[in-house]
């Protein structure tokens, strides 16, 4: 993985390539390895008792109390049309700020925060199903592997 | 908003303005070309001006009508912006405030006339004006000093301008400090978005409250218990003052009224009188902001389709004036605010017919559907009744957003017209959005919450008799409910929530009967758990969709329960049915022909096994737990919603030997009645029954806290005498404080002592006086002694002579010059019965149907109404109340 010491974080630059280094919050759901930009990020927590919402589209979990405030918990398993998680393998919770308040993505387990140098992005491969492509801003070819990085807003248009 | 209240807000704004106009004075002398400042100043000015010539301060008016001259010309490039005239500005800036000081100390202007000033602001509109000097020079001032020349020293700090004012008007200093802190100085703007975030962290502590109550309940802790009880009460007061700093007057939205009324009315060619009352009704300024827009669209439809034109008033009989009241009330933790004009009324023939043209309902449904509702077909999407489409209204759009509007907030919107007498709109809107009552009640596993507007009555069926008790109609399941087929629908079937073992085995039922849109349904849960106080929380934007939840909320054990839009849940169900082809056909009566009956609370309390209040008087039945039971000033009260709760004791009060209940040590089954501040909690032994009858058999009897005895439910059951039973026990929850500005006094003269009682026990709850006659004798002698603002006539009441009672009090008040315009009202039981003559030839002015609370104070508040919209004509009898 690259880690670069100096620390920047630049204004967004739409879906083309970022002009410098950005950090990523990371996870992991399913087989993918997807990074968030991590301004975007409020907090990560473990799993948290939620209130099923009835007649809600399956992608919506439920609702969790984060202090007071009642997040929406989405299933970035469903979202991103996955297989669901094996039963009794609890999600992680990684809480993202939007224009409407905290959402909470439901994980399968949450990695370090990266930070990518602008050289390696690319923009999503054609062959990638339609599904993921419209929720991924862009690809870092990392050493390891490929970090896939999601578009925040795409993913809470549900 | 009274004249005071315009005036003070007239002063804090002004001296807000003046402090600026100080500043910005300053700032213009640098820099004399800023257009900027120079267009801010003059419309300070301005405004000052405009407000003193509308509440009347001539002086300030004329001195601050120069100084806008001057500037209007320095505006203009006119004339230039000398350090003389600047200063000529600032003397009038100081002249103005000192006249705002008097108006605040004195009310009035402090008489000084400043021709001084004025010729001077007058002269300096002259391009040749020769300022003496920057600073009025001390030896005019001493010339204009009626004082000894010591105090001139005084005031060292001030410039030799304010000097100069100061000296004129020596007694004014004397009045500042004399006085207490002023208007401006006693309040404070605060950022709306700050006490948004207080309310949130109210919201936030009221949570935090509920869960440590509950930990608190669980432990028993003593000192755990009593500081968590503390912090309880120190919540609620602190919700209601956070609650209170968000409070508006409503007049803040009527104020616009009477510029929308004359301009409409004047383009129509219309004369219409705006009436306002109670416009210092208070509202969460979120509330305020989001009825702004329905308000005015109602008063512009009233304006434009209700209020008929001059010469067609005329030749109906009317004063060629229209007349349109809007009015504001608190009622029932909710503000009711009415809009009743004296127009044309809706025809409900024409809307029916409209609404099947236009497919919204079916001929077979119009047909069926009262009057009533079909007025308020109105508020369906697509609908507009104006034959032309004017630039004010008859789009068809509208109403239906009116409705949308009111029901977004958690109002509803009703609409009763009297075709040819007028319109009423009535609006209920919650007192605040952010802090609700709500219901909690759980289907499967999951909890939720059911806001308490929306809440009729909860019904609970047990066993094989109680599920026989629900019908299916081709598969739609509904329930008896007092005569009344009432649809159901099941909760866990709405939301397609897994059946659990328990549902499958229950042997109870649990209904919660709901109202919407003006119709009932029951919803089908499994359980009914308690009321609280919960805090709102809007869904995410992923949930906006879902028309079943209008948010979300934690509860005491931090969880997050969903909040039913009752609504939603109808609609989604089909027990409101589905848009606009189905409904409002799901409440049908089984027997149309049937009288009106009286729901009736029966219990049982001391030595009396049987007595019945009207359901309507109940505002809930609670058990108290005995450890609940404090005492204050020697009585026995609960804290209850945040309120002392006076608990009276039935048995004991009906018969002083009966043993006490409190003694017991089990739990009291509790009647509370009235609301708010003013409930009073009656203690009984035992609820028996809510059941629904005719009340047949009449029999006064002698206790001083009942008014009779009548045969219900085969069963002999006296009725207790609600206002006499609080009113012994030093409680009066039943005179609504808000109200008594309306107050009017009334005689109810029926032959039976139980109608008599029940109206008058809606009267008297509704802040009214009451006398009672048993026969038309006795009503004569009565109407004798004084003038009754409305008269009740039941047709059983005893005549004298070969008339019946009834006609023969109207003959007798309709033959006294003096007393012929009363409003004489007849109470009927029996529906047929009005349809036999025609209304007026008998001389009432309103039928009431049956003694059901809401209807007979409506008529009441109908006539009323227009008791205080003036002079009644005696040709006018006969056409209001119908």
């Amino acid at each position: 993985m690259e880690i670069v010491a100096k620390s920047l974080n630049g204004p967004v630059a739409g879906a083309g390539r970022p002009e410098v280094s950005r950090q990523y919050a990371t996870f992991f759901v399913g087989d993918l390895f997807l990074g968030i930009n991590v301004t975007e990020v409020q907090e990560v927590l473990r799993h948290q008792e939620m209130t099923e919402v009835p007649l809600a589209p399956p992608v919506i979990e439920g609702l969790i109390n984060l202090r007071g405030q009642i997040v929406t918990a989405l299933d970035m398993r469903q979202r991103l049309l996955l297989d669901p998680r094996e039963p009794g393998r609890l999600p992680m919770s990684m809480v993202v700020c939007s224009d409407d308040g905290p959402v909470s993505l439901l994980v399968d387990e949450i990695g370090d925060v990266l930070e990518a140098r602008p050289e390696l992005f690319e923009l999503p491969p054609d062959n990638m199903i339609p599904n993921h492509r419209q929720l991924i801003e862009g690809v870092y070819k990392l050493d390891s592997r490929l970090l896939l990085v999601l578009d925040r807003d795409k993913v809470l248009q549900v | 908003m009274d004249d005071q209240e315009i005036v003070n807000e007239f002063l804090i704004e002004s001296s807000e303005n003046l402090s600026r106009l100080d500043q910005e004075m300053v700032e213009l002398e640098k820099r004399p070309g800023d257009a900027g400042l120079l267009a801010s100043i003059f419309r300070t000015i301005h405004t000052i001006k405009g407000t003193c010539g509308f509440l009347g301060f001539t002086t300030l008016e004329a001195i601050t009508h120069h100084a806008e001259n001057l500037l209007s010309m320095v505006r203009n490039g006119e004339l230039e912006l000398t350090p003389g005239r600047v200063s000529l500005v600032l003397e009038t800036v100081d002249a103005t405030r000192r006249e705002l000081v008097s108006i605040e100390s004195k009310g009035v202007e402090s008489g000084a006339v400043y021709l001084d000033l004025r010729e001077r602001l007058e002269a300096a509109t002259h391009a040749d004006f020769e300022p003496k000097s920057t600073v009025a020079p001390i030896e005019e001032v001493l010339a204009h000093a009626p004082v000894p020349v010591e105090t001139v020293v005084q005031p060292t700090e001030k410039t030799p301008t304010a000097a100069t004012s100061d000296l004129a008007h020596p007694e004014d200093e004397a009045v500042v400090a004399q006085r207490g802190p002023s208007a401006a100085d006693s309040t404070i703007r605060v950022d709306v978005s700050l006490l948004d975030k207080l309310m949130n962290l109210v919201g936030e502590l009221v949570l935090a409250r509920n869960q440590l109550l509950q930990v608190s309940l669980r432990r028993e802790d003593v000192q755990l218990n009593a500081s968590s009880q503390r912090l309880n009460l120190i919540a609620t007061q602190l919700q209601e003052g956070v609650m209170k700093t968000r409070m508006q007057p409503i007049g803040v939205v009527w104020s616009k009224l009477p510029r929308v009324v004359r301009d409409l009315a004047s383009s129509c060619g219309k004369q219409i009188r705006l009436e306002m009352d109670g416009a210092d009704t208070e509202l969460d300024k979120s509330i305020i902001e989001a009825i702004k827009d329905p308000l005015t669209h109602i008063v512009r439809n009233c304006c434009d389709h209700g209020i008929e034109r001059p010469e067609v008033r005329v030749a109906r009989g009317k004063s060629a004036q229209g007349r349109l009241l809007v009015r504001a009330f608190h009622e029932g933790g909710q503000v009711n605010i009415e809009i009743i004009d004296d127009g044309a009324g809706i025809d409900p023939i024409k809307v029916k017919a409209k609404a099947v043209s236009r497919g919204l309902i079916r001929p077979e449904q119009a047909e069926a559907m009262p009057d009533r509702e079909a007025v308020n077909l109105v508020f369906k999407p697509g609908f507009s009744l104006a034959e032309q489409v004017t630039n004010i209204s008859g789009r068809g759009v509208g109403m239906d957003v009116v409705k949308t509007n009111i029901e977004k907030i958690g109002g509803t919107v009703d609409m009763i017209s009297r075709t040819g007498e007028g319109t009423t709109v009535k609006l209920k809107i919650p007192l605040t959005l952010a802090i609700i009552p709500g219901l909690v009640v759980r289907s499967g596993e999951q909890r939720f919450v059911i806001p308490q507007v929306s809440l009729v009555e909860l019904l609970r069926l047990e066993g094989e008799a109680g599920f026989r008790q629900i019908e299916r109609i081709h598969g739609a399941p509904v329930f008896r409910r007092r005569g009344t087929l009432l649809p159901l629908s099941y909760l866990n079937e709405v939301l397609q929530l897994p059946a659990t073992a328990q549902q499958e085995s229950s042997q109870v039922l649990n209904i919660v009967v709901l109202q919407t849109e003006n119709r009932k349904f029951g919803l089908v849960v499994d359980s009914v758990n308690d009321t609280q106080e919960i805090v709102v929380k809007p869904l995410g934007k992923q949930l906006k969709g879902m028309t079943c939840y209008s948010g979300a909320t934690i509860m005491g054990d931090g969880k997050v329960a969903l909040i039913l839009d009752v609504a939603g849940v109808g609609r989604q169900s089909g027990a409101l049915g589905e848009g606009a082809g189905a409904g409002r056909t799901t409440e049908v009566k089984t027997d149309p022909a049937e009288p009106e009956r009286q729901s009736l609370l029966l219990f049982r309390a001391g030595s009396y096994q049987r007595l019945a209040v009207p359901l309507s008087l109940v505002a809930r039945l609670e058990e108290f737990a005995p450890e609940r039971i404090e005492q204050a000033n020697g009585a026995a009260v609960v804290q209850y919603r945040g309120q002392i709760l006076p608990l009276v004791p039935l048995g004991t009060m009906l018969d002083p030997s009966a043993p006490s209940v409190f003694e017991a040590g089990q739990p009291v089954p509790v009647v509370v009645f009235g609301d708010g501040k003013q409930a009073v909690g009656i203690v009984v032994d035992q609820i028996i029954d809510i059941i629904e009858t005719e009340v047949v058999v009449r029999r006064k009897t002698g206790s001083g806290m009942l008014f009779g005895s009548a045969v219900v439910g085969d069963k002999v059951t006296d009725f207790l005498d609600l206002p006499k039973v609080a009113g012994a026990s030093g409680e009066t929850p039943f005179v609504d404080k808000d109200a008594k500005h309306r107050a009017l006094s009334i005689l109810v003269a029926a032959g039976s002592p139980v109608s008599r009682g029940m109206a008058r026990g809606y009267l008297e709850m509704a802040g009214h006086q009451v006398r009672e006659a048993a026969s038309a004798g006795e009503a004569i002698k009565l109407t004798g002694g004084r003038r009754y603002d409305a008269i009740f006539v039941g047709q059983d009441l005893p005549g004298t002579g070969p008339l019946a009672g009834a006609a023969e009090l109207v003959q007798h008040t309709r033959s006294v010059p003096a007393h012929c315009d009363i409003p004489i009202i007849a109470l009927t039981g029996d529906r047929e019965g009005r349809e036999e003559g025609p209304q007026d030839a008998a001389g009432y002015d309103g039928w009431q149907t049956g003694l059901d609370r809401e209807s007979l104070l409506e008529s009441l508040e109908t006539l009323s109404g227009s008791l205080r919209g003036g002079v009644r004509q005696p040709g006018e009898v006969g056409s209001l109340v119908r």
